[in-house]
């Protein structure tokens, strides 16, 4: 039940900031009452689109970081395909991603480490790494 | 034509080898040849035939015409996001289309992320599907 979810929604730009607050908490209980746990919200602002949503030209962009399990998404995503102010979502699971960058950030960190003390005790760890490094 | 069926059987042969297994099927297929050295030098980005400025049959007899490196994994790019538009809009051309790997010189796995973030940037507005970006 690990899994981290990063969604994406816009909401059209005429709408007003407390209502994208209430918006934005009906959604936090939502997870909160499922089970999981929103780990950070984003307001990126007004932002022009690339192509015309809905006959929108511009829109407020909102990226909800939420742990969780699939089902969570699943009613989250329904909810946002009710909600009228809401013109476009997406949503990306990005545990494994993390997952590969601690992994590869935890490789740099120990060749960092071992190559100022000594080449010798560098030379085992550095042959364990460059076969995860290139997977 | 006929010569370039012919003549450099020999030369086409150890090349094909090397980089694709359907060397039967080349010969038939020589007709259109910057088309067949296409795919080919996407496989194998050291391909002798660089696909270069557009018909590179009879111009890329030399290898490497320039080496192109791949950007992520020179600068140590190591995630590549659908929100960073800027960097994503590199590899897009003008027309919106997505920029072929012999062209930008990147590598095959960063280049199927990119185009994964690509697709995804396109689907939440943030790059369009087709036209310049405003």
């Amino acid at each position: 039940m690990n899994r981290t979810y990063e969604l994406m929604f816009i909401v059209r730009p005429d709408m007003v900031d407390e209502e994208l607050d209430k918006l934005i908490s009906t959604l936090e209980t939502a997870v909160t009452n499922t089970g999981g746990a929103v780990k950070n919200v984003e307001k990126m602002g007004k932002r022009r689109l690339a192509y015309t949503v809905r006959r929108f030209n511009d829109g407020m962009y909102v990226l909800l970081t939420v742990e969780g399990g699939g089902g969570l998404i699943h009613e989250l995503e329904r909810r946002l395909r009710v909600t009228e102010p809401v013109i476009k979502f997406i949503t990306v699971r990005i545990d494994e991603e993390q997952k590969r960058l601690d992994k590869i950030k935890k490789i740099r960190e120990a060749r960092k480490k071992a190559a100022p003390v000594t080449p010798a005790p560098a030379a085992p760890a550095e042959g364990s790494e460059p076969a995860p490094a290139t997977a | 034509m006929a010569d370039e069926t012919k003549a450099p059987v020999a030369e086409q042969a150890p090349s094909n080898e090397t980089s694709a297994p359907a060397a039967p099927s080349s010969g038939g297929g020589s007709g259109s040849g910057p088309h067949r050295s296409g795919p080919r030098d996407s496989r194998d980005a050291r391909g002798p035939r660089p696909g270069g400025p557009g018909a590179g049959r009879e111009g890329g007899r030399k290898f490497f015409r320039r080496k192109k490196v791949c950007k992520f994994c020179v600068e140590k790019i190591e995630s590549i996001n659908y929100k960073d538009v800027r960097l994503l809009a590199q590899f897009v051309a003008e027309s919106g289309k997505i920029v072929p790997r012999r062209l930008t010189g990147v590598c095959t796995p960063h280049q199927r992320r990119l185009t994964t973030a690509i697709k995804q940037a396109r689907n939440i507005a943030l790059l369009p599907f087709a036209g310049r970006l405003n």
